[in-house]
Parts: C-alpha cells; structure tokens; sequence
C-alpha cells in the first residue's frame, strides 16, 4: 500500500478494486481446464472392489483434516498385515472423491515389503473425502474413508 | 527406450541385519505437468512420472501407479525386509518413454 493508509484506500470508489480485480485475471487463466479422468470416483471404487463387499478397518488413513494449501498433502496409509507369503497386502488404493482423477495412486507390495505401509504427498483440488483401500492376498478388501477440508485447492478450474 | 539418470535423493540405511524392516525414502525432482486446456492457446500434454518400481536383487519388491494427483517432486516412502547384500534399482518410467534410473547399495549384515 505504501504510503496511502488503509482509511484512505477504503474510502476510495469502488470501482478501482473492481478494475484491479478484472486486470488480474487474463484471458487465458478465466478459461483454462484441466484434463478430466473419463472414469468417475465411484467407477473407479466399483472396478477395484470387483464384486467383493469391503470391509471396514484394518487400514488407517493418516493425513491433516485440514490443509491450507491443496498443492502438496502428505498422507500414510498403514494396513494391519502379517505380510507373510499366504497372507499380505498385495495392493494399496488411494481415491478422490473430488479431483480431476479419482485414482490418485496405487501402491504394489510383496512379503518382501514386510510391513504395509506407505506415505506419500498428493494433489487435492478441494474439500472431499479420501478413500484407501488395501486388497490381501487372500481376496478381503479393507476400506476407510477420511474427510479433508482443504483452504486452497490444486486445480484450476475444472470442466 | 533410454535409461538417463535423475535428480533424487534416496534415504535408506548403507547396511541392516539379515531380516530386519528397512524403512526407503525417495524424493525425485520432476514437474509432474497436467495436462490442461485453453482455447486459442496450445494445450498443454501430460508429462508425469506414472510408474515408480523398485527392484532387489532382480526381484520386484515395490512399485507404485502415480496420477497428475501426485505433487511436483513426488515423494514416497516404503519398506523392505533385507534379504541379502545388494542394490536397490530404482525406475521412474516417464510418460513418452523415457526411463530414469538410480541404484542404492544395501549391505545385509
């Protein structure tokens, strides 16, 4: 503001934060979208559960429940599992309710992981709920579900 | 196919008892672009790092599916048991083809 006090700028008319405002914002930037999975989140839940009725718990899913910023949020996913030959998590899920992509990543363990468990920093464009899923080897799949609540998304607009 | 290698820091212990859990951590330096759109401008492609797979001693022991949902410099953080003395491969299959690779020495005590 330099040397205008905050009196003096509010009492200015208004029209000169309206043309600030419209000046900030180019072209470019008002129409720019982003690339959209063509698979939905609840697709994208129905092909890994393939039939199979999740069980609830036996995953945590651990990130913040609020995020200021949507651009890097870090996240553990931890499944209880003996993680021996007959019986390990094979596969861990992490799903988007609200991004561009539900498929956030997914994660491909052996026996040789010896524990199920993974972090990582994701992108969220909003305020949503995150789903894990950790399918074992013998066919279960355990689900949890977390709500985030993020200030400032990742994404541009969408669609 | 062209295997270059790649910014990264890999944190992981130089030696571990035979059995033991071996926490890796991997931090890689790449843009992870989305693709996006705009008329009237060249769209931007995809150029993401999609695969992330971790071989020891030739054998698969992790790997990872990543998404334009995973932050610019993707960081991950996995566990191993150590087997025996040897190398951890890291690959980061980028989108286009291209293949980055680094190695990481365990001795297995």
């Amino acid at each position: 503001m330099g040397r205008f006090s905050r009196r003096a700028v509010l009492s200015l008319p208004p029209t000169f934060g309206v043309a600030a405002g419209a000046r900030a914002q180019t072209p470019a930037q008002a129409v720019l979208t982003q690339a959209q999975s063509d698979e939905s989140f609840a697709d994208a839940e129905r092909a890994i559960l393939a039939g199979r009725l999740p069980v609830a718990g036996g995953v945590v899913l651990d990130l913040p429940p609020l995020s200021e910023n949507g651009n890097s949020v870090d996240l553990t996913v931890t499944a209880e599992s003996p993680m021996t030959g007959e019986d390990h998590v094979t596969t861990i899920h992490i799903l988007s309710e609200k991004n561009p992509f539900p498929r956030v990543a997914t994660f491909h363990l052996t026996p040789r992981s010896g524990r199920a468990e993974v972090s990582t920093r994701v992108r969220l464009a909003t305020s949503q709920t995150l789903v894990a899923l950790a399918e074992t080897s013998r066919g279960a799949v355990h689900r949890v579900s977390k709500d985030v609540i993020v200030i400032l998304g990742a994404c541009v607009e969408t669609g | 196919m062209r295997t270059v290698p790649i910014t990264a820091r890999i944190t992981m212990p130089a030696s571990a008892r035979k059995g033991e859990v071996v926490p890796v951590r991997v931090l890689v330096r790449h843009a992870m672009e989305r693709a996006a759109n705009a008329p009237g401008v060249a769209p931007t492609p995809r150029r993401i790092l999609h695969t992330f797979r971790v071989t020891y001693g030739e054998e698969e022991v992790f790997r990872m599916d990543l998404s334009p949902g995973i932050t610019a410099n993707p960081y991950v953080e996995f566990t191993t048991v150590a087997a025996e003395s040897g190398t951890l491969v890291f690959e980061w299959h980028e989108d286009g083809g291209a293949i980055y690779r680094r190695e990481a020495p365990l001795v297995v005590t």
